[in-house]
């Protein structure tokens, strides 16, 4: 395993995690751009924008962009959050070259408007599909309100109306802010000849125009507030709560990854034995998300109607009991072993590793080898763990439920 | 690629089928254990899923607390699942812990305690199971779609019936796990990095005193229903389109998996194209293969506003009904690209492989490997499909819709 680097003369970098016995490559471009980019006027730009890439270029047509894709053989697929746009592919070693370059030529999109006014419709039906959901919409409502007026509030996906108002111009605009050299990665990984990598990204990337961009970092108070959506169709009730992590940057991260396998995994943890295993709930799941500058422990809890509020108490009594006695020597052992094996499943297909090489590049700056990573969750110690819960007061959160339910009690 | 596949039938009916991928630090398990909703007596659905529910609440010497923790620290991850036919358990864990989780497994599938005293804690489990279903109409209408298609009971959804699952008892679970857990009939594949006779040795010790348990029939029914529509209170129609096609284990089934790739493999398929890229008619459509060991069928879903879901619905029809004219060379070559690269990427991860071991033994009575899958695939050509096609083309649709109105078939 080797990794190696190289940023171009306008600021492009790339980074590859170089993996000989590989028996495919995975890449992706990393644009450090999402929701928290936009402002009310674009709300949904970024997501749509990703939509729009795929419309083809001044030489494809979208049809050519899917079928030359499709001839590779390629996994391919993009995905917008709140902070970066991702366009991938997994492919045989012997077609990451051609994958390359029709990514770096899809980067340069036409943005056609008839095709623009073709993809919004797509865009509202996503937005529907989601709004039928109702855990989704519930999503976005509880980080809109645990953010507050932060940027990290913003929907990812933005609304019906923000979309249909959106004119092609506004998306042209964000994208030459936003799609500028300086602020892409292109990361590979597994089988990558990386002098061939750097000469396909110097041909086809190296005449991009670097403008400057930045990201408005204004710090994020979190909110608490215990909010109830009523949803007279919905059949089961769901709950979410958002209190605050660690951050991307910060080192008691993987502590917290930690914690929130102990209190909240899928299986074996105390969520788990005291919510689902006697069937109170269908699901109850605590787990870490990080971003620039802030991060959040999410709580996400599906039950029977009739028992939201019960459960609701016994969320906060399972919290508050950790908060008070701290987490036990075994349940970090076992959450560790689950972390291990996690990583090692997950790291075997090149297509599994892209993610956190390219994460850890955007985020840190670093490469954190798997050996590293790994390592780093073995040292973790209980006292970091219980520092977690001392620093981030699990109960100072946001709750948000949507269901059938018209009101619902707070936990005491 | 070199794959080399090994096989062996114990005495007591059990088969295990693996293939080592020394490359890998991981092993993944998969057993076929021949308890499904087709076995579950007509006012009985769900009791499939309602036993497996209980064989997993403690086994052997566990309690279901230990049964649980003893995984955890073995890393392994699982995930079981109740289809038509069968029960399965799955898990991928690094491969010196495989030995132990399967001692575990041997527990589950042998000596599980089916605890009473856990019977409404998993029954709430059960009945909430249900309930989200409702919740997820993208899902909820391919149920619904399955079980209109295939006669009964074959479409059965496993997750059973509200009235069933609230009436259950502890000795009919019991019973069905007597009857139904047992070693003829099950298939369990592993794939990893294992070495053949110690794996072959260790499963005989684990499983070799398993004792056969008797056959049962199934009674099947005809299905009916042609169009069907479900009122739902939403803001996109739902919409389901099954037609019949050949099983997994006929001569022509790559032709048809062809031709079902041809509408739905890639963004460069017909389904994506003519009704997403070019119309924007809905954010998700797609068609997608399924076998049952005696039939087969497609089935597609698109979903879409209320208002152009008439369109959807007769733009995606139009799509399966010109399949009959044919298909072009080069929408095949893409397929084939995109299914030669996916059997090398099979090769990186032992869980995909050892799910496909089994199900391979289940439909053929052994295991393709992938140099075998990969000369069938080059075999094909526009010509065979198109004469498959001829002969078979899309017809007797089955079709559902869940929304606020229902739709016209044209």
């Amino acid at each position: 395993m080797k990794f190696l680097q190289h940023t171009l003369s306008n600021g492009l970098e790339i980074v590859a995690e170089c993996n000989g016995d590989a028996h495919s490559a995975a890449v992706g471009f990393f644009v450090r751009t999402g929701s928290r980019d936009e402002t009310d006027a674009v709300s949904g730009v970024s997501h749509f924008l990703e939509h729009m890439l795929f419309k083809g270029t001044p030489t494809r047509s979208a049809d050519d962009v899917n079928r030359e894709f499709d001839e590779m053989g390629a996994h391919y697929n993009a995905f917008t959050n709140e902070e970066n746009t991702v366009y991938y592919a997994a492919v045989l070693p012997e077609y990451l070259g051609r994958a390359v370059e029709l990514w770096a030529d899809v980067l340069r999109p036409s943005l056609r408007e008839d095709d623009f006014n073709t993809e919004k419709k797509v865009i509202i039906e996503e937005i529907k599909m989601y709004e039928d959901q109702p855990p989704f919409c519930a999503d976005e409502k509880c980080r809109a309100a645990f953010f507050g007026p932060h940027p990290l509030g913003r929907s990812v996906l933005g609304s019906e109306t923000s979309i249909a108002a959106l004119p092609v111009e506004a998306m042209r605009g964000y994208f030459d802010r936003r799609y500028s050299p300086g602020n892409i990665l292109l990361a590979a990984v597994g089988k990558i000849d990386f002098d061939a990598l750097v000469q396909t990204a110097e041909n086809r990337c190296g005449q991009w125009t670097p403008v400057s961009t930045n990201r408005a970092f204004t710090s994020s108070t979190p909110q608490e507030n215990f909010l109830v959506e009523h949803k007279e169709s919905a059949f089961q009730q769901y709950v979410l709560q958002l209190a605050p992590g660690p951050a991307a940057e910060d080192d008691d991260r993987h502590a917290a990854k930690l914690l929130a396998v102990i209190l909240g995994d899928d299986s074996g943890s105390r969520l788990y034995w005291e919510l689902v295993d006697p069937g109170l709930a269908e699901q109850a799941t605590l787990s870490h998300g990080e971003y620039q500058g802030a991060g959040m422990m999410a709580t996400y809890m599906s039950c029977d109607p009739e028992r939201a509020e019960e459960n609701l108490q016994i969320i906060r009594d399972i919290y508050r009991r950790a908060q008070t006695e701290g987490v036990a020597e075994n349940e970090l052992a076992q959450a560790k072993s689950k972390v291990r094996s996690h990583l090692v499943l997950g790291s075997e297909r090149p297509r599994g590793r892209l993610f956190p090489v390219g994460g850890d590049w955007v985020y840190r700056r670093q490469y954190r080898p798997i050996e590293l990573e790994l390592r780093t969750f073995a040292e973790v110690g209980l006292a970091e763990v219980n520092a977690v819960l001392q620093k981030y007061p699990l109960e100072k959160c946001t709750t948000l439920t949507i269901g059938p339910l018209a009101a619902v009690k707070e936990p005491k | 690629m070199k794959d080399k596949i090994f096989f062996h039938q114990y005495p007591n009916g059990l088969v295990l089928v693996a293939e080592p991928m020394p490359w890998l630090q991981s092993a993944a398990f998969s057993f076929l254990v021949p308890s499904g909703s087709v076995y579950d007596p007509p006012d009985r659905g769900g009791l499939s899923g309602f036993t497996c529910e209980m064989a997993l609440r403690g086994a052997g010497a566990r309690d279901s607390r230990q049964f649980i923790l003893d995984l955890d620290n073995l890393g392994v991850e699982r995930s079981e699942s109740v289809a038509s036919a069968h029960t399965s358990f799955s898990g991928a864990t690094l491969a010196e812990n495989l030995p132990a989780a399967l001692a575990i497994y041997a527990d589950v599938l042998r000596t599980a305690h089916l605890p009473d005293d856990q019977l409404e804690a998993g029954r709430l489990g059960m009945l909430q199971e249900l309930q989200a279903v409702e919740d997820e109409p993208a899902q909820k209408v391919m149920l619904e779609l399955r079980r209109r298609h295939y006669p009964l009971p074959w479409g059965r959804p496993a997750q059973g019936e509200r009235l069933a699952i609230e009436s259950i008892a502890i000795e009919e679970i019991r019973a069905q796990y007597r009857l139904r857990y047992r070693p003829q009939d099950t298939i369990l594949g592993v794939a990893g990095c294992i070495e053949w006779e110690a794996l072959r040795d260790r499963v005989g010790e684990l499983f070799g005193e398993w004792t056969p348990g008797e056959n049962g029939d199934i009674a099947e029914q005809i299905a009916a229903a042609r169009y069907e529509h479900l009122p739902y209170e939403a803001n996109q129609t739902q919409i389901g389109i099954a037609y019949p096609s050949v099983p997994y284990n006929h001569p022509d089934y790559f032709q048809a998996w062809g031709a079902v790739g041809v509408l739905s493999g890639g963004m460069s398929a017909r389904l994506f194209t003519e009704v997403r890229e070019r119309r924007g008619l809905c954010y998700s459509v797609y068609a997608s293969y399924h076998s049952l060991k005696h039939r087969g069928g497609v089935f597609c879903y698109a979903g879409t506003g209320a208002e152009r879901a008439q369109e959807t619905l007769d733009v995606t029809l139009g799509e399966l009904l010109r399949l009959e004219q044919g298909i072009e060379e080069r929408e095949l070559d893409r397929l084939k690209a995109r299914i030669k690269s996916a059997l090398v990427m099979q090769q990186e991860s032992s869980g995909g492989r050892s799910s496909s071991l089994a199900f391979d033994w289940y439909h053929l009575g052994r295991a393709r490997s992938l140099e075998e899958v990969e000369r069938l695939i080059d075999a094909l050509s526009s010509a065979t499909i198109n004469a498959y096609l001829a002969k078979n083309p899309p017809q007797d649709f089955t079709v559902v819709t869940l929304g606020p109105k229902t739709l016209e078939m044209h």
